[in-house]
């Protein structure tokens, strides 16, 4: 869910045609305890990739100066892998036109 | 990505503003890239070692770019940006002054590059390698995943392409698999590694990585990119387009 203040996921979506786009975003954050909020330190040099549902690479962004990141991918399931110095988490995603998957990744 | 740190002493090249034309679309000519070389210090004889991020696309794109105006000892970083990151080694922030040099380029090397009635003349005939990820290839997305889906090209494939993403040939970390692995994922995709082969992706520099992989690990010399690529098959009227998976 998105709320005032820190943004809990990804980039800001002003400006973006969520009717006619599939986003995948999120952020990635170090040492949080997950508890829908997020209190860790954004992972700033970690690398997301993106897997479609057989398991094929589709892309990869870097996360930004914040830990963020963003996919615009089509409808379905897809697995993200994030890779950070020491770190590597996979989680696997329902994406859906219309509605934004934002999440809140921990490694 | 520079600014936010680089490789010590490394300097930086923009694929788009420092590599392409800009007016019409192709590589700078040859007298821009000596004055691009010959402003950031970089000699005939200089080694010349690249990286970027993306899993080395970009950078892979300059290696063939610099192979077509014929620089002599240019190499790659290889896992790029990325492999440099995961190893926790340092980034810097410091700009390096360079003196400048009198670069000469050579004629460029279309033996390396591939132009569109060339590929609409191998079709059914050479090894077409389209190297974008099976979405794009089956006509699902216009573009990789990273980037919003527009455009207003035609989406698909070139008939008798086979599907090899330049991903395949890559570790998860960027680096290259292994020689024998990287045979064994073009022959068993049905590539012919002894006849003319040509490699395109959407703009280019993903078919230059799966370029250099061939031409360079594999030492396929009859390997062209097709730096047009995509966006410009893609938007040509009334040449043949092929949609869905391979079969």
């Amino acid at each position: 869910m998105r709320t005032c203040g820190a943004t809990p996921g990804g980039p800001s979506l002003d400006g973006i045609d969520l009717a006619t786009q599939t986003v995948i975003q999120g952020v990635v954050l170090k040492d949080g305890v997950y508890d829908s909020v997020p209190n860790g330190v954004a992972v700033t040099n970690g690398h997301v990739r993106l897997l479609d549902s057989t398991g094929e690479f589709t892309a990869e962004v870097p996360t930004n100066l914040e830990g963020q990141f963003r996919f615009f991918a089509a409808p379905g399931t897809w697995t993200l892998v994030v890779q950070a110095p020491g770190a590597r988490v996979e989680q696997s995603v329902v994406a859906a036109q219309g509605t934004p998957t934002d999440l809140v990744i921990h490694i | 990505m520079y600014a936010q740190g680089h490789i010590e002493n490394a300097i930086t090249f923009h694929w788009r503003e420092d590599l392409q034309d800009g007016l019409i679309r192709d590589l700078v000519s040859k007298e821009k890239f000596e004055a691009l070389l010959s402003k950031n210090g970089i000699a005939n004889d200089t080694t010349v070692v690249l990286y970027g991020g993306n899993n080395n696309w970009f950078a892979t794109y300059a290696f063939w770019y610099f192979k077509v105006y014929g620089h002599a000892d240019v190499r790659l970083l290889d896992g790029g940006r990325k492999r440099w990151e995961l190893d926790a080694r340092p980034f810097v922030a410091e700009v390096p002054t360079r003196t400048a040099t009198r670069y000469v380029a050579k004629e460029r090397d279309n033996s390396i590059r591939a132009f569109r009635d060339e590929v609409i003349a191998a079709i059914g005939t050479k090894n077409i390698v389209d190297v974008r990820s099976p979405a794009e290839f089956s006509g699902e997305l216009a573009a990789p995943a990273h980037l919003p889906q527009e455009g207003g090209q035609i989406k698909g494939h070139i008939p008798t392409a086979k599907n090899i993403p330049w991903s395949k040939a890559a570790n998860e970390d960027g680096t290259f698999k292994s020689d024998v692995e990287l045979k064994d994922i073009y022959q068993g995709a049905g590539v012919d590694l002894a006849k003319d082969t040509i490699a395109y992706c959407r703009i280019g520099e993903r078919s230059a990585f799966s370029w250099f992989v061939l031409h360079e690990l594999l030492g396929v010399n009859n390997v062209k990119n097709y730096d047009g690529s995509w966006t410009e098959y893609g938007s040509l009227v009334g040449v043949p387009v092929a949609v869905g998976a391979l079969a």
